[in-house]
């Protein structure tokens, strides 16, 4: 049965195989006999949170086609056009093979120009720069206690990387460095989902998962192109759409995208009102009192944030100057009189006047929320995420599903879509961030520490109790010259982070400063390092990504990286090697341990007796079929890396106080098209938190909330308050930033497809023809788009997929020839620390 | 940066006249004339050589073509060229293809303008209403939205996206649970710039512009389709009319679905029975009563 399988997903990938290897061949026999030399294995997608899964075709040591997996519940054969040139992503010409390091006189030297040198040469230096800084901050930590710690090396991650490699990163840094300053750039992408789940449920991620796509009457996005950001999962919205009687979509956005082209209920607001628009449903839904009282009085605490908390900007910053709480994220309880009156002023006249959306529409919105009948899925990825106000505004989204008692069953979904393939599976649930550990433990808790450092086998106060440097505090810090030895890996923050001028650049070329850039390409953040590492990327390792619904999934290294490339992993145990434990720790936590003395941190964090408990030989990792894969990582550590460190990691899952987070076996994982955690007697959860769905809520409780010990949700209320920065006489123009369909995120690896460059070759500035006209600007003709901190030349688009209304510009950031980061402002939601890409002033002049 | 300043206006015209040159003298050698080749590609333009925009019909522009060369020079793109000896086009006449470099469309239509002859027709003026060709897929087994994979390329990139080029979505069978985004390109709107023939992102594009006398077929005169030639007044009826329906159900006429009526848990009654699009009244006053309840 299996093989005939086999046979028949090899013949219908002919001319895909061909296609993709760039051979011409006749139709017919010749096609099948070199097709049946292609070896087939399952992967997940390289690109977004959706998760597809696809089959990756293999001859002679070469990925030569892939096809979307027809058994993958996800996407059920299907890609987007990303995924569409998968095979193609690891051949760029441009592949980095060997480090790089700045020299001259064949030495290093922060001006030199990049020489290759060996990965000894490499480490060699990276080891006596990070093993300074380590020393100044042995000196600087000195008598201090374990919860004041700080430290002068750090790691910028990603949500990208494997499940492993996040895992091990973490654990170098937090046990080994002693180092919380490791953030992921799902900073920039899901802190504020995060912070709002953790203070509504006390739990991470989301209760529902993609099948509510198909179980949901309504579809509201909120801040979301789902059209193009998420292709598959919109194409299972649009299918419910267009079969089931009754569903309506709505659309909420600060200007008209592809999502508009479905939207039974489009509304364009003005930037920040969403915070308004959610409070004026509530005040509806109480004003109408179609409220579930059984389910508010069962399952809800009513909660007030604190107020005006600033624009996480650097505290000089005049705005956080004014601010009276800034980065106060301190709630405190209200009754439900006291929340009804906290959403009173958000009548439909006040919000229609401030938002600027016709009271029709929004009467419309509210009602379908209202309606008990009717099964509401939300949908939100960075419109609600990047804001300065992220955190506020996701929860307002889960009040009103809250208040309806519309969570946690099929169809009633409050979603928090992800925009990386594994920021969930990686970042936030291994715990990258520089706050987390892994399972949604945190450094602030001794008694997470302790577990931590139980499972670790690590002296008790190893694990720093102060929260690191997150994203965007890395960059102030390192034009400070307060963090000076740092690794960024997996991602091309020098493109992606916001106010490049100002705040990126500066820190990467402090001569202080010693920057390492691991990447497959050299990317805008590789040629502003002074070290680049070659690195291996997607079927070239063994990996494991989580997606949005919870889904891990896992795939064999199906191909060898080219030349030097290693993977993140082999990069990181590698690296552990350099430093003995007297070069780290300080000698009064290597007496608590002294068998650690004189041993290396690979000894004592990765041949630990655990990671290093599975043993590898050439053949352990096969298929059901027979065929051996390669696994370069514990062919040459000697253990099956990957296998000690996942089960190492389970161990938080299944050993401390938190339930709800358990993954299956690791073997389990190679042989299934992914599971939903949390995976109980082996079987996956769809819906948490509801009776019957999750086995962890009581017999006759309906709905329980374990998260939080009362098991209770809690509606959180927040004001609208305003933007940090917006347009003004000479300012004049929202400036939105985002991405298209064509291209993930930088483009390192998209532009390099020629077929995804030629369909999108430059980031264009979506305009509204009236703007543009106003400036004496046409269609097709260069522009600078210039804000208070930088400004970019590019070519005005009036006529394009994204239709802005007058008073605003969208550009995407994918270019690496148009840096749009040079114009965007640092300002952070204070509370998630993440940026808002989404809202700040510029102008736009002839260029 | 752009391809204008890459490439110098006139270096397509100096390379023409200098191969024409050449040919010309070989061909002389062998004893055969220009004008007899001319003439076996006079009559039909190939299905993949596109005119420029404003070309008047193919035998016209052949007889109002001077073959000058100017319409070439001032392409500020370097789409246009001259019809070489031995290229299936009349040899010294302006043309393109779309796969290599498509037309871009420039508002103030520059060939046209430097056309001394009207072979281009100075009567166009607005570039969306030229008519250099028709975008056709040609290929629906290969085009991977046609399979429900998300590309719609050819939409994004056309310059008249929305009225040349929709996307009409259906629901997948095979699949079940997706949608197919089907490029529709429209004759109406559709100028034939090519655009989408370059940028379709298979390794032979499934979308192609072909000439008009090719691309299109005609529906019968005695026919038309009735949502495009509504006769209006005919279906106001629709409003009055009432069925015959059991208690509590509701009967939608448009969509023919038959449901119960949204049913207000009990405790929420007072006030009358809401309209069908909401549960609550569209009385404030109703809205007011009920917000007096407090929560227990």
């Amino acid at each position: 049965m299996k093989l005939t399988r086999r046979e028949f997903v090899k013949a219908n990938a002919a001319a895909a195989a061909a296609a993709a290897a760039g051979i011409t061949l006749p139709a017919g026999k010749a096609l099948a006999a070199k097709d049946a030399s292609i070896r087939w294995d399952k992967a997940p997608c390289r690109f977004c949170g959706t998760g597809c899964s696809v089959l990756v075709g293999t001859r002679d040591g070469r990925v030569v086609a892939t096809q979307g997996d027809p058994d993958a519940p996800v996407n059920k054969g299907l890609n987007c056009i990303k995924g569409y040139f998968l095979s193609k992503i690891m051949y760029g010409k441009d592949r980095l093979t060997t480090p790089l390091l700045r020299k001259r006189n064949g030495k290093f030297d922060k001006e030199g120009e990049f020489e290759p040198v060996s990965w000894d040469e490499a480490f060699d230096i990276m080891a006596e720069k990070w093993k300074a800084a380590i020393r100044r901050s042995m000196e600087e930590n000195k008598g201090k206690p374990v919860d004041q710690l700080t430290s002068r090396v750090g790691m910028f991650g990603s949500g990208q990387w494997t499940i492993w490699e996040g895992y091990a990163a973490s654990k170098l840094y937090k046990a080994g460095f002693r180092s919380n300053n490791i953030d992921p750039n799902a900073r920039h992408c899901m802190a504020s989902a995060v912070g709002a789940f953790i203070r509504g449920f006390g739990s991470d991620e989301p209760m529902g998962c993609y099948d509510d796509l198909e179980n949901a009457d309504v579809f509201v996005l909120w801040g979301s192109n789902m059209a193009e950001m998420h292709p598959i999962l919109w194409s299972r919205l649009t299918d419910t759409r267009l079969t089931k009687p009754g569903c309506e979509v709505h659309v909420l956005s600060t200007y008209e995208n592809r999502c508009f082209e479905l939207a039974d209920n489009p509304i364009v607001f003005v930037p920040q009102t969403d915070l308004a628009i959610l409070n004026y449903i509530a005040n509806y839904i109480i004003q109408n009192k179609a409220y579930n009282e059984d389910f508010i009085k069962k399952h809800v605490n009513f909660n007030q944030a604190t107020t005006d908390i600033g624009y996480g900007l650097r505290p000089d910053h005049p705005l956080e100057k004014k601010a009276k709480n800034p980065g106060v994220g301190k709630f405190h309880k209200i009754s439900f009189e006291e929340y009804a009156k906290s959403v009173e002023p958000y009548t439909l006249e006040y919000v229609s006047e401030l938002s600027g959306v016709p009271k029709e529409k929004l009467e419309r919105l509210a009602k379908v929320y209202a309606d008990p009948n009717k099964k509401v899925m939300s949908l939100w990825t960075m419109g609600c995420n990047q804001h300065t106000r992220g955190v506020w505004v996701n929860g307002l989204i889960y009040n009103v599903h809250l208040l309806m008692g519309k969570i946690s069953e099929p169809g009633n979904s409050p979603f928090s879509l992800t925009g990386q393939p594994s920021a969930c599976g990686t970042a936030r649930e291994v715990g990258t961030f520089a706050h987390r550990l892994p399972a949604d433990y945190v450094v602030k808790k001794k008694s997470h520490r302790d577990l931590a450092e139980k499972i670790w086998k690590l002296p008790e106060g190893t694990i720093p109790g102060k929260v690191g440097y997150h994203a965007v505090l890395q960059n102030r810090m390192l034009k400070d010259g307060k963090l000076n030895a740092y690794w960024v890996m997996c991602n091309n923050n020098m493109q992606a982070a916001a106010n490049l001028n100002e705040e990126t650049w500066p820190g990467y070329r402090n001569p202080e400063n010693f920057i390492v850039v691991s990447d497959p390409y050299p990317t805008v953040t590789a040629m502003a390092a002074d070290l680049i590492l070659p690195t291996a990327m997607w079927t070239e390792k063994e990996g494991a990504y989580g997606n949005a619904e919870r889904r891990t999934q896992f795939w064999r290294q199906q191909v060898k990286p080219p030349g030097e490339a290693k993977s993140d992993l082999w990069q990181i145990l590698e690296f552990s090697k350099r430093f003995k434990v007297e070069e780290v720790w300080p000698e009064e936590l290597i007496a608590k341990k002294p068998e650690y003395r004189g041993k290396t941190l690979f000894e004592i964090l990765f041949r630990n007796g655990q990671v290093d408990k599975f043993p590898y030989e050439h053949g352990t990792v096969r298929d059901e079929d027979g065929n051996v894969y390669d696994n370069d990582e514990s062919e040459h550590f000697g253990f099956y890396v990957q296998k000690g460190l996942f089960e190492e990691y389970r161990r938080f899952q299944h050993e401390g106080p938190k339930k709800g987070h358990e993954q299956a076996p690791f073997d389990v994982y190679h042989r299934v098209r992914g599971l939903r955690w949390p995976v109980i007697d082996g079987k996956e959860t769809l819906w948490r938190y509801r009776e019957g769905y999750d086995p962890y809520v009581p017999k006759g409780a309906g709905v329980y909330f374990y998260g939080r010990k009362d098991g209770r949700a809690n509606i959180i209320s927040a004001p609208y308050e305003p933007p940090a920065e917006s347009p003004d006489d000479e300012y004049d123009l929202w400036l939105c930033t985002g991405r298209i369909l064509e291209h993930w995120h930088s483009g390192s690896m998209t532009r390099r497809v020629p077929e995804l460059y030629r369909a999108f070759p430059d980031a264009v500035i979506f305009m509204n023809p009236d703007d543009a006209r106003e400036r004496g600007l046409r269609r097709g003709m260069a522009a600078k788009v210039i804000s208070r901190r930088g400004e970019i030349t590019a070519r005005v688009e009036t006529r394009g997929r994204n239709r802005p209304p007058r008073g605003l510009i969208f550009v995407p950031w994918f270019d690496a020839g148009r840096l749009i980061n040079k114009c965007t402002l640092d300002a952070t939601d204070p509370l998630s620390k993440e940026t808002d890409y989404k809202k700040c002033a510029v102008k736009v002049v002839r260029a | 940066m752009s391809k204008a300043e890459e490439k110098p206006k006139s270096s397509e015209r100096r390379r023409f006249l200098v191969d024409t040159m050449r040919t010309v003298g070989a061909v002389t050698v062998a004893g055969l004339g220009l004008g007899i080749y001319d003439r076996q590609v006079a009559s039909a333009l190939p299905a993949q050589a596109i005119r420029p925009p404003g070309a008047l019909p193919e035998r016209e522009f052949l007889g109002a073509c001077i073959r000058c060369g100017l319409c070439v020079r001032d392409c500020p793109y370097g789409t246009l060229r001259l019809a070489r000896p031995g290229e299936p086009v009349a040899t010294g006449t302006p043309w393109f293809r779309a796969r290599e470099v498509p037309c871009e469309m420039c508002e103030d239509i520059p060939c046209v303008k430097a056309c001394p002859t009207g072979a281009l027709d100075h009567g166009l003026t607005d570039i969306d209403q030229a008519r250099m060709g028709l975008a056709v897929i040609v290929d629906q087994e290969s085009c991977i939205a046609f399979q429900g994979l998300r590309c719609e390329v050819c939409f994004n990139i056309c310059p008249l996206r929305g009225k040349a080029i929709t996307i009409e979505m259906q629901h997948n069978r095979r699949s079940g649970t997706h949608a197919r985004f089907i490029p529709v390109v429209h004759s109406e709107a559709c100028t034939g710039c090519g655009k989408c023939e370059h940028a379709c992102i298979l390794d032979e594009a499934a979308i192609k512009v072909i000439p008009l006398d090719l691309a299109r077929g005609m529906l019968g005169r005695h026919y038309r389709l009735g949502w495009k030639h509504r006769v209006k007044g005919l279906t106001e009826e629709e409003k009055s009319r009432r069925f015959n329906l059991p208690e509590g159900v509701e009967y939608d006429y448009r969509t023919g679905i038959v449901r119960r009526k949204a049913n207000p848990a009990p405790d929420r009654k007072e006030g009358g029975v809401p309209p069908d699009d909401s549960p609550f009244g569209d009385d404030p006053l109703e809205s007011l009563r009920r917000r007096r309840r407090a929560l227990p």
